[in-house]
């Protein structure tokens, strides 16, 4: 994708918003980080790479300015579940689509270099990513460092859009591969998943990262798991309590979580925090066919209801 | 009772106010014998129950969760219970993936002049519990 046909419509939009949001390069060639342009000589500092990872429109609910916000296929879809949910007036926010071949985790390229300090990286049109240390040239594929949300991603062009960046792509992926990991998962014996998740809980240290990083946990300040009245959580470091917060984090998001993969990409600790939305987002498909962050018109389904529910049957004892 | 296990268990009930606790005075009333191993929590509609209250029980010590409201079309609040459907049995599917049998739980509607229904429903439940066997480990199991 051309970056100056990306500068132009930046440009051309910051004539009628307060502010735009993009990508520029971070602390090093490895990382960006957003950028928020009001000014056009500002224009010149926006990025785009596969290394802009960030989910740009998590900022929209809580600014009230009218604002531009440059997005990809998997953040658009957050989009749509703010206007799904009416968090944001759709009037007051100009996107900006760039279709997108896929984003690289910054994780994984650090694990491939050995946490060495990065000079530069490169990125060819076939690709290969070529990332330089002090100690020589690494090259890898895209495909080897992307992220797990990108190998089953059925939205590389935006959703929703005012301006397209580049020529929508469409995705090559099965619709139906989309759950295979979580149904996979799910066939393991309950012993095994309980102690998968036992290890795999008993790692985090609470940070609240990934609610953090979250742009569907819209409570912010008011999350009930740092509220003293109701308690539901105590700060004692058990498991019981670890566990509990990972699913206050799910349950509040089922049926909304777009799956955008930050709490994951966030985690200092390396949890797999996206597979417990994925199994409700797969749950929410068939019980009530519907997928998060695609129509702005659906309704998300804990917020409705149907008199007599075509999907769920009574449960005898 | 003589028909389940000696040792008792952990269960939570959660019973709205209007059909399902109504539901368990008239067999008490009746006097129905039921199992022992429920405790009943009164909640103004099955609409109120949020399915952390189920995984908050059963992380801290219960070995058994039963959620009742009253019957689809007959709830006091109109649509709670419709909502509480949708809620419940997300969490119902949910529970086998965290590696808790979906067993330990179970959601049904119950009216407050179905005494029998009630009885029939606890014992059934506790005994599929007893079945299962306690949740926690007594090292691990929190008071």
């Amino acid at each position: 994708m051309s970056l100056d046909k990306l500068k132009q419509i930046i440009t051309d939009v910051l004539k009628d918003v307060d502010v735009v949001i993009g990508y520029k390069q971070g602390f090093d060639p490895l990382h960006a980080t957003p950028c928020f342009v009001t000014k056009p000589e500002q224009v010149d500092e926006i990025s785009w790479s596969p290394l802009c990872v960030q989910n740009l429109a998590s900022f929209l609910p809580s600014l009230k300015k009218k604002v531009g916000v440059v997005v990809k296929g998997c953040d658009s879809r957050t989009i749509v579940q703010y206007m799904q949910e009416g968090l944001i007036d759709r009037t007051k926010v100009v996107v900006i689509g760039i279709p997108c071949t896929g984003v690289v985790s910054v994780k994984k390229v650090l694990d491939k270099v050995k946490h060495e300090p990065i000079e530069e990286v490169k990125f060819g049109n076939d690709g290969t990513v070529t990332v330089k240390t002090p100690s020589g040239e690494t090259k890898m594929t895209l495909s080897e460092v992307s992220p797990d949300k990108c190998e089953t991603c059925l939205y590389p062009t935006p959703v929703v859009f005012d301006h397209l960046a580049d020529e929508p792509i469409t995705s090559t992926k099965d619709p139906q591969s989309v759950f295979k990991d979580v149904e996979e998962f799910d066939k393991k014996s309950l012993e095994e998943k309980k102690a998968y998740w036992e290890k795999e809980f008993d790692r985090c240290i609470r940070c609240y990262a990934c609610r953090n990083a979250c742009p569907m946990c819209i409570c912010q300040d008011s999350c009930i798991a740092e509220s003293r009245e109701p308690h539901w959580i105590s700060q004692k470091a058990s498991l019981t309590e670890k566990i509990m917060f990972h699913m206050i984090h799910a349950l509040h998001l089922a049926g909304r979580c777009v799956e955008c993969g930050e709490c994951e990409r966030v985690c200092p600790m390396g949890i797999p925090v996206n597979k417990l939305k994925k199994k409700i987002n797969s749950d929410m498909k068939t019980l009530f066919g519907y997928e998060p962050g695609v129509k702005p018109e659906d309704k998300p389904p804990m917020y409705t209801f149907n008199v007599e529910e075509k999907n769920i049957e009574e449960h005898k004892l | 009772m003589s028909e389940v296990d000696p040792k008792e268990l952990r269960i939570v009930g959660f019973l709205c106010n209007w059909c399902s606790y109504g539901g368990a005075d008239t067999a008490g009333v009746s006097r129905f014998k039921q199992p022992t191993d429920l405790r009943i929590i009164r909640v103004p509609c099955s609409g109120r129950v949020d399915p952390l209250f189920i995984i908050k029980a059963l992380l801290n010590g219960a070995d058994g969760v039963l959620v009742s409201g009253c019957h689809p079309r007959d709830c006091h609040y109109s649509d709670g219970n419709f909502y509480a459907r949708r809620r419940l049995e997300m969490l119902k599917r949910l529970l086998p993936f965290l590696g808790i049998d979906d067993k330990r739980f179970h959601y049904t509607w119950i009216s407050a002049s179905e005494g029998q229904r009630w009885q029939q429903t606890v014992t059934d439940f506790t005994r599929q519990i007893h079945r299962l066997g306690p949740l926690h480990s007594d090292k691990e199991a929190q008071p």
